[in-house]
């Protein structure tokens, strides 16, 4: 069964507005003219709450739509990419951080051609230790050893 | 004369070959980056304006102009040759300047749109001299609950006139709202929504959030669908505009930048409200209406200008009340906030070098785009002849670099994946982005002004109501509310 995408962003925002008031719940409310640092997180999260269940309810009246084509393959392989270059360049440097970040990008794209990915993923490491560490001067290493990190 | 005292003082300060290179660096930049496809002027900026840090107050603020109009005519190329809008603003340039562009007048639109704004940016900076000091002085009178006021408007503004559904943008709005609750909180100094990792304390930076929220998402929705290799395939295009052009496009980009002009001093509806109202307004004018959406110049010379006017008036509420108008604007003010800029009715008195200098800066910046950057534009041109399939992965690369570029800091690296997994799905479920970053930026800023308000009013909410610049501000917000609760009523819209 296909659910209409209203019916999934008003869960959604169901959600997180829960959640968000959840975790609210744990500051100090305070009265209306002193108010605490949970005061507006947690009308912000009734609020959220009551928009997603209009969003949701109202998609109920519709007939005509289409379901959701979802793109979880290339979602996953940009994202993982993004996270991998977070987690290399403290620890190896910017050149071996890009190195292993770019094939992984490419890889969500329709066709993956190595022919082509290794030059590209070549040139641009060397762009970016010219652009980056040359010529805007961002403190950051090449290359580097986990053990001189820790 | 006033207005003429301070303009000097401003070009006094920011003229000089140095803060000249930095500007021409921040616009050829702003190009590169804003000509890629799905990366949009507001990505741009959030990625290029870590490089400002390392200046001093004034060439960071003049390179940022660069980046600015770089960023916007970036778009603006990307808009006219291969129809991707980077923003809601430019989505009506592409009406138009795409027509234009498949009759191969595309050099025309593209140079069209770079006097239009041109135009309107001289017009705009003379406005803003003029206007900005009694309008800063009326703004004195803004008390906590005026300040609450005028940004429950904005906000509800952005969400309702923003194009999609205005209840999903209500629901952004308060999204966005949340995130910016992230971090410390200031009055009473608890850190929330902080899930024990240290580097929440300070809150989650703009870069994050534009670059997850809006190229992660942009970049996953164009690979998954069918598309050519290249972006852009045909001829280079001759950038001269006929005299005809020129004689056509006047009167409309005089209008576009009153129109414009008028729009940007709202804060919330800004550049895309007077981008879409000038193309209606010119589409009534003009004695053919049926040559609009089939590359009449006027189509292209009107929205540009309103985009550039609203710019430029905008910095009135940015910079007197510190209630950015638009997403960008809020990125511009996060940057000068960071420079030493304290943003309120009082900058222009405490701080004329810098207020003076800001505007003179993105006049400057507008001439520089106009001079240096315009015959250029072949080589931007070229980005777009790359298969986007080899694209892409830089623009990831741009995306990463510039997220750990912020604080030096992994852990904005994975926020900015986690953002990504989150943007595509709400862009998926047609949820507009824009509204939450606007939210998110306002969030902090209204939680404050609301608690100082309450606190003077001893608890009592109806002096939102009895005050008269909050009580009108209270009673457009419920204007503008009675169109969505009008929506819900079943016989409101015929094509449900």
């Amino acid at each position: 069964m296909h659910l209409h995408r209203d019916v999934l962003a008003g869960a959604l925002f169901i959600l997180i507005g829960a959640f968000a008031l959840s975790v609210a719940r744990g500051y100090p409310v305070g009265s209306a003219m002193r108010m605490g640092p949970g005061y507006f997180p947690s009308v912000l999260g009734w609020v959220l709450i009551a928009l997603g269940a209009c969003v949701g309810l109202r998609a109920f009246r519709r007939r005509d739509w289409t379901p959701v084509e979802w793109g979880w393959k290339p979602l996953a392989s940009i994202s993982a990419s993004i996270a991998l270059f977070g987690f290399l360049m403290p620890r190896f440097g910017l050149v071996p951080a890009l190195a292993l970040m770019l094939p992984l990008a490419a890889a969500a794209g329709r066709e993956f051609r190595l022919r082509e990915v290794l030059p590209l993923t070549a040139l641009m490491c060397a762009f970016a230790a010219c652009v980056f560490v040359y010529g805007l001067k961002l403190p950051y290493p090449l290359f580097a050893l986990p053990f001189q990190w820790m | 004369m006033d207005v003429i005292d301070s303009l000097a003082l401003g070009f006094g300060v920011a003229f000089s070959t140095q803060n000249l290179l930095y500007c021409f660096t921040g616009v050829a930049l702003g190009t590169l980056i804003g000509v890629l496809p799905g990366i949009g002027p507001l990505t741009t900026i959030g990625l290029l304006f870590p490089i400002t840090f390392y200046l001093p107050p004034l060439p960071s603020l003049i390179m940022l102009a660069g980046i600015y109009y770089g960023a916007q005519y970036g778009g603006a190329i990307t808009s006219i040759l291969v129809n991707l809008p980077g923003e809601t603003a430019s989505a009506v340039t592409c009406l138009d300047g795409y027509a234009m562009a498949r009759q191969g007048r595309a050099g025309a639109a593209l140079a069209i749109a770079a006097l239009a704004s041109f135009l309107a940016g001289c017009i705009g900076t003379l406005l803003l001299a003029l206007a900005a000091p009694p309008l800063a002085e009326w703004m004195l009178a803004f008390g906590p609950a005026e300040y609450f006021s005028l940004m429950l408007m904005g906000l509800t503004g952005s969400a309702v006139l923003t194009q999609g559904d205005a209840v999903k943008g209500l629901a952004m709005v308060a999204l966005g709202l949340l995130l910016g609750m992230v971090g410390t909180d200031v009055n009473s100094g608890m850190v929330r929504y902080d899930f024990d990792i240290p580097e929440l304390t300070d809150g989650i930076g703009f870069t994050v959030i534009a670059v997850g929220l809006f190229a992660v998402a942009e970049i996953v929705t164009n690979l998954e669908r069918s598309e050519p290799d290249a972006a852009f395939t045909g001829p280079l295009p001759s950038l001269m505009p006929t005299l005809r052009d020129l004689k056509d496009s006047f009167l409309p980009a005089l209008r576009g930048t009153g129109v414009g002009a008028f729009f940007g001093l709202l804060p919330g509806t800004g550049p895309a409200l007077s981008s879409f109202a000038t193309y209606m307004l010119e589409k009534k004018l003009a004695r053919e209406p049926g040559r609009f959406g089939k590359g009449a110049i006027e189509g292209v010379a009107a929205p540009e200008a309103a985009n550039n006017a609203a710019a430029q008036t905008s910095f009135i509420p940015t910079l007197t009340l510190g209630v950015p108008g638009t997403a960008v604007m809020t990125l511009m003010l996060g940057a000068m906030i960071m420079q030493g800029v304290t943003p309120g009715p009082q900058v222009m008195s405490a701080q004329p070098e810098l207020f003076w200098g800001i505007v003179a800066s993105m006049w400057i910046g507008n001439l520089m785009l106009l001079v240096l950057n315009l015959p250029l534009v072949g080589v931007w041109v070229h980005l777009l002849r790359v298969p986007y399939r080899l694209l892409f992965p830089c623009i990831v690369m741009f995306c990463a670099v510039g997220s750990f570029a912020v604080n030096n800091n992994p852990v904005d690296v994975y926020l900015c994946a986690g953002l990504g997994v989150l943007g595509y799905v709400l862009a998926k479920l047609e949820c507009e982005p824009a509204p939450l970053l606007l939210g998110y930026v306002l969030g902090p800023l209204m939680e404050e002004h609301l608690r100082r308000a309450m606190l003077l009013s001893r608890g009592d909410p109806t002096v939102f109501f009895t005050r008269p610049i909050s009580l009108a501000l209270m009673l457009a917000t419920l204007a503008i509310l009675a169109v969505v609760v009008r929506s819900f009523l079943p016989a409101a819209d015929p094509r449900r």
